[in-house]
């Protein structure tokens, strides 16, 4: 926006919300500077798209029949409760996390958002003092190239358009977005599928596109994000394995699990190393937790079930040939070095 | 992850056209609580720089009333602005409240405050619900629709651990920690001097000066097993804390470079781990380069993918996880026999 535009922006804000009435268009011209030397055609564009800046900005305009004999031509103004940010106090604890979480957002549209949004509290009054928790330091990020047009598809209630997991093309009206772990999803209803999906951001590999004009579809007012999330994301776990763990080791893996009673322990059919702790492990994804036990490599044994043993183990055959040199080689050379030490 | 790294580019805070006209609706009942006020504080107050405050005076000064006549106008003291540097603005009564908070503002201090919450406890978890609900209610009735149209989960431990943590920062004490080192699969014990509770990419962590270490580390939240605060008053630490704004890559830039082959089914290792490039290649998948700080991490996440990835260079880096993979296969041989 030149100077010029802001001004005139500005000056039709100030004009709108001090009239008693509703302003003609006629009338906005004659009055608000930066209308007077445009031609009927310039002026008529340029109002149009000035009225769309104040939308943009969540100004409320308000249309109706300036006078009550012709009611032919609409008349213009703001409503000042509609206008202004209701009262507002916050105490001094409520100040200071409001300005600690304010700092959180690394993405530059939304962190733009937010200054605003603190801007305003000043004005308010509020005098965010976020010195009282200087040891508290937030980060919100979303370094997602879809990000952004999906936010604000979100905001708007615009249809979009996107490329999945690079192949087939999705069109969604997107009703939220969930951040779990530092990953980006939106959930919303697919319209060619007519259903309910969740897309994780980083599969999407172009920007989508908006495909319908602002306020196309209603999001469900009892939208509860969490629990779609939690029902549209992989499953609860089902099955359970026993694996052997060695002391102090694996721990993300020993936190899942608990303890084998001791006449489960005589029903096992494969011996585990000694010394080894022996816990039974809930999962949903076989292939997840066999990654997760080749992992840990010797401190985890798998002793049930028989598939999962069996898949750990050739995926320690296949990671034990990549080798760059022969182990024999390498161990001479390795005691060699022990050697000289 | 490639892509979202910060660019010099970028835009500087408060450039857009938008935002100038959000903040001249702001600056104007601001200026008028705030009588005198320095440009510097204003500017500070706002997230912009001086300049940006001095071309909004220069935009408000031009606007008023309509009619324009030098009563109408926003009246301004540019003489003081130019001489002591302070603002002195009047004639403006019509803008005492700044405009409601919109959707996005609404919705983007929402989130994070959801984020703080998720690494606080206690008192600051109670103040940050009261400020939502006030928040929320001030937004109105849309607002209830967008807090609810956009969700933020941290990980960030249990309350009990995290209210332990607070309040060892709060009084300046050294905690006893028990931590699960994930890359190396171990849990260790140690004393450390808290000094900051971060929050990045989804997770909580704690700043602190580890006596284990004898450095300073970073500890995830909810890796930590359990913590008892002491009575020893935490000691001086000279040590610059990372700039959580730069995000892993600042932490790892020293650490030597390993370039690995993906196959299709590990690709997903390019969006979870900072890359310092990403090439794509014939068979469907890419060829990556990462900075490895701690081998130990590079070992599990090979054992991990397979034969999904294959170290290029530096020849033999992945050597250590076809070894622990002998060692694990033997120990099954041995257990059979």
């Amino acid at each position: 926006m030149a100077p010029r535009k802001t001004e005139r922006i500005l000056n039709l804000t100030i004009c709108l919300l001090v009239t008693r009435t509703f302003l003609p268009k006629s009338r906005i011209r004659e009055i608000v500077d930066g209308y007077h030397d445009l031609s009927d055609q310039a002026f008529e564009r340029t109002f149009e798209r000035d009225k769309e800046e104040l939308r943009k900005l969540g100004i409320p305009l308000q249309v109706g029949s300036y006078d009550p004999l012709f009611d032919d031509e609409p008349g213009y103004r703001i409503e000042r409760s509609a206008f202004e940010l209701p009262p507002i106090e916050l105490d001094a604890e409520e100040a200071a996390v409001v300005g600690v979480a304010a700092r959180s957002w690394q993405h530059t549209a939304v962190a733009e958002s937010t200054r605003s949004a603190l801007a305003k509290l000043r004005a308010a009054g509020i005098e965010p003092d976020a010195g009282r928790l200087a040891s508290l330091e937030p980060s919100v990020s979303a370094n997602e190239p879809a990000f952004e047009p999906l936010w604000h598809a979100v905001l708007d209630r615009a249809r979009v358009s996107f490329t999945y997991r690079g192949g087939e093309t999705r069109t969604l009206e997107p009703w939220g977005m969930t951040s779990n772990k530092g990953r980006w999803y939106v959930i919303g209803y697919d319209t060619a599928r007519k259903a309910t999906r969740m897309f994780k951001l980083s599969r999407i590999p172009d920007t989508p596109r908006r495909v319908s004009k602002e306020a196309a579809y209603d999001v469900p007012a009892d939208l509860d994000l969490r629990s779609l999330a939690r029902s549209l994301a992989p499953d609860e776990p089902r099955a359970s394995a026993i694996i052997a763990i060695r002391p102090g080791r694996a721990p993300g893996l020993r936190r899942h699990g608990r303890g084998l009673p001791a006449e489960r322990l005589e029903q096992l059919t494969h011996a585990w190393p000694q010394g080894f702790d022996v816990v039974e492990v809930p999962y949903a994804d076989a292939g997840y937790l066999c990654e997760e036990v080749v992992g840990y490599a010797a401190d985890a044994v798998v002793l049930e079930p028989a598939e999962l043993r069996v898949a750990v183990i050739d995926q320690l055959r296949t990671v034990a040939a990549t080798r760059s040199v022969s182990r024999r080689y390498a161990a001479t050379v390795g005691s060699a070095e022990e050697a000289v030490r | 992850m490639t892509e979202g790294q910060k660019s010099p580019g970028q835009k500087s805070a408060g450039q857009t056209a938008q935002a100038q006209m959000r903040r001249l609706l702001s600056l104007v009942p601001y200026l008028r609580k705030h009588d005198g006020a320095a440009i510097a504080d204003v500017a500070e107050a706002f997230g912009v720089s001086p300049q940006r405050i001095r071309e909004d005076l220069n935009v408000l000064w031009m606007c008023g009333l309509p009619g324009l006549s030098p009563g109408d106008l926003i009246d301004i003291d540019m003489d003081a602005v130019d001489g002591e540097g302070v603002i002195h603005l009047s004639n403006a009564d019509y803008l005492t409240r700044p405009l409601r908070l919109a959707a996005d503002e609404a919705l983007a201090l929402i989130l994070a405050l959801r984020t703080l919450r998720g690494v606080t406890a206690t008192e600051d978890r109670e103040a940050i619900d009261r400020a939502l609900t006030k928040l929320e209610s001030v937004a109105g009735e849309r607002s209830n629709r967008f807090g609810g149209q956009a969700e933020v989960a941290v990980t960030g431990g249990r309350e009990d651990l995290r209210a332990t943590v607070t309040d060892a920062l709060r009084r300046g004490k050294r905690l006893e920690l028990t931590y699960d080192v994930a890359s190396r699969a171990e849990t260790t014990h140690r004393f450390v001097d808290p000094l900051r509770v971060f929050v990045l990419e989804g997770f909580g962590y704690l700043d602190a000066w580890c006596y284990l270490a004898n450095g300073l580390r970073s500890f995830r939240l909810d890796r930590i097993a359990s913590i008892r605060v002491t009575d020893t008053d935490v000691a001086e630490h000279h040590v610059e804390l990372r700039d959580v704004s730069l995000g892993w890559f600042d932490a790892l830039k020293d650490a030597p470079l390993v370039t690995l082959a993906l196959d299709r089914s590990a690709t997903w290792v390019a969006e979870y781990y900072p890359m310092e490039s990403v090439t794509p290649a014939d068979d469907g998948g890419l060829t990556v380069t990462t900075r490895v700080s701690d081998p130990a991490w590079l070992r599990g996440l090979l054992l991990r993918l397979g034969g999904g990835a294959r170290v290029l260079s530096p020849e033999g880096a992945g050597d250590s996880a076809a070894d622990a993979a002998s060692e694990a296969l033997d120990q099954y041989a041995a257990l059979a026999g």
